[in-house]
């Protein structure tokens, strides 16, 4: 990996500072970052750790929802949100393996908005919303295409907020390899509506399943969503999955999420 | 480079790093303590994980400078203080947890860390720990049985 100067700052404050240095960026738990550099395919010239900025972590828990600070590792989400929010706590348990759970971040998962991974999900299809160190940014606006997101050059994650859904579920069919999602399902039932947020499908990055949610939300039984499909044509096509095999994939994923609700 | 502190073992170790030191190559080649492996360097084969501050995490996907001030235990610190190996460590000598032994370090590293966290790990439970520490002897079978032998011995 190319050289770069380091600098782990104690505040967001001084965070924020330091990104807005020539050629800076953040790293968070570093375990897409840290590969990323190993092949070349980022080159800063400052990287700024966020892992010394004590306000950025932990987990606070109210009526109805759960504030995460972004610095907050997969594994603590695990913990620390099995009561309040079971489908969230599973979520984070089943990313990489226990190791990577105990560096991965939401908050980086999140700003990096890997097209197969499982957190923009459940941003997506709680309503959740991002805040960053000068806004408030809803998930629906946050998530523009593959790795990109609304945050500008020097606007840092500090904390995401997901509401507590009255039922929700998060189904995942694994990449074997990776771990990540070939496709993931995050269904969420409230009180007066229904979210469907698919990751690992699309071209375009996690969406949300308009025709799903439509469909749950006048009658929200896996019965519902007979019949119901996305436009294949928009569907990633790799080695590991044709369009068809996606497509069929999201409705499967969809019902079995909705039947675990 | 920068200096860098840390609590290796219990000893307490400083050295010159880069930014871009990783923790595994800080420990190998700047504490020549080599029994932490370097598989496959992509954070996928766990033969390099170590505890920072009790968790295990993968020492190739972490800088030298994040440890800044941590808690570091490798494979050495496993063992007993008289040098013997220590009770996980055994239990894979006992229950011929390891062929070729590249993947050891990680495999005993990831093992205290579960029998820190649950004393009483179904096989099931093991196998999902160990997700992410691969052993292409494929001795899979016998490092399940000397995990559940040293987690008899520390409930012992």
């Amino acid at each position: 990996m190319y050289s770069f100067e380091f600098e782990r700052p104690t505040t967001i404050d001084d965070a924020v500072a330091a990104l807005s240095r020539s050629g800076a960026q953040v790293i968070a738990g570093g375990q897409t970052l840290i590969p990323t550099l190993k092949n070349r395919l980022a080159s800063p010239d400052v990287l700024v750790s966020l892992g010394a900025i004590s306000e950025l972590r932990g987990i606070s828990v109210s009526s109805g929802s759960v504030v995460v600070g972004a610095a907050t590792t997969h594994a603590e989400v695990a913990h620390s949100a099995a009561e309040a929010f079971p489908a969230l706590s599973g979520l984070a348990n089943n990313i990489g393996d226990p190791a990577v759970r105990n560096r991965g971040t939401v908050g980086g998962s999140i700003a990096n908005n890997d097209p197969s991974a499982c957190y923009p999900a459940a941003a997506l299809a709680t309503g959740a919303t991002i805040i960053t160190n000068s806004r408030r940014i809803a998930a629906d606006d946050f998530f523009l295409g593959i790795f990109e997101t609304a945050l500008d050059e020097d606007e840092l994650i500090t904390s995401v907020e997901f509401p507590i859904p009255a039922a929700a579920n998060y189904q995942k069919f694994e990449q074997p390899a990776s771990r990540f999602a070939l496709v993931g399902a995050f269904v969420s039932r409230f009180d007066t509506c229904v979210r469907v947020a698919i990751t690992g499908a699309a071209d375009s990055g996690v969406f949300r399943w308009s025709e799903a949610e439509k469909a749950l939300t006048a009658s929200f039984s896996p019965d519902s969503l007979a019949g119901l499909s996305v436009e294949a044509d928009d569907m990633i096509s790799d080695v590991h999955g044709s369009q068809a095999y996606r497509t069929n994939l999201v409705a499967v994923m969809t019902r079995r999420a909705v039947a675990a609700c | 480079m920068a200096t860098v502190h840390m609590v290796v073992n219990g000893r307490e170790v400083s050295g010159e790093v880069e930014g871009r030191t990783l923790l595994s190559d800080f420990l190998r080649n700047g504490l020549k303590l080599t029994g932490t492996h370097i598989g496959c360097d992509t954070s996928q084969c766990g033969a390099c994980v170590v505890h920072v501050n009790g968790k295990a995490i993968k020492s190739c996907t972490m800088f030298a400078l994040e440890a800044s001030d941590s808690t570091v235990t490798t494979i050495e610190g496993m063992a007993n203080e008289d040098g013997s190996l220590g009770i996980v460590q055994q239990a894979f000598q006992d229950h011929h947890g390891l062929q070729c032994g590249f993947c050891t370090p990680g495999m005993v590293m990831s093992a205290a860390a579960l029998l820190s966290e649950n004393l009483t790990p179904g096989e099931a439970e093991i196998r999902d720990y160990l997700e992410g520490n691969i052993c292409r002897c494929t001795g899979y079978q016998n490092i399940v049985k000397a995990i559940q032998g040293a987690a008899e011995e520390l409930a012992a």
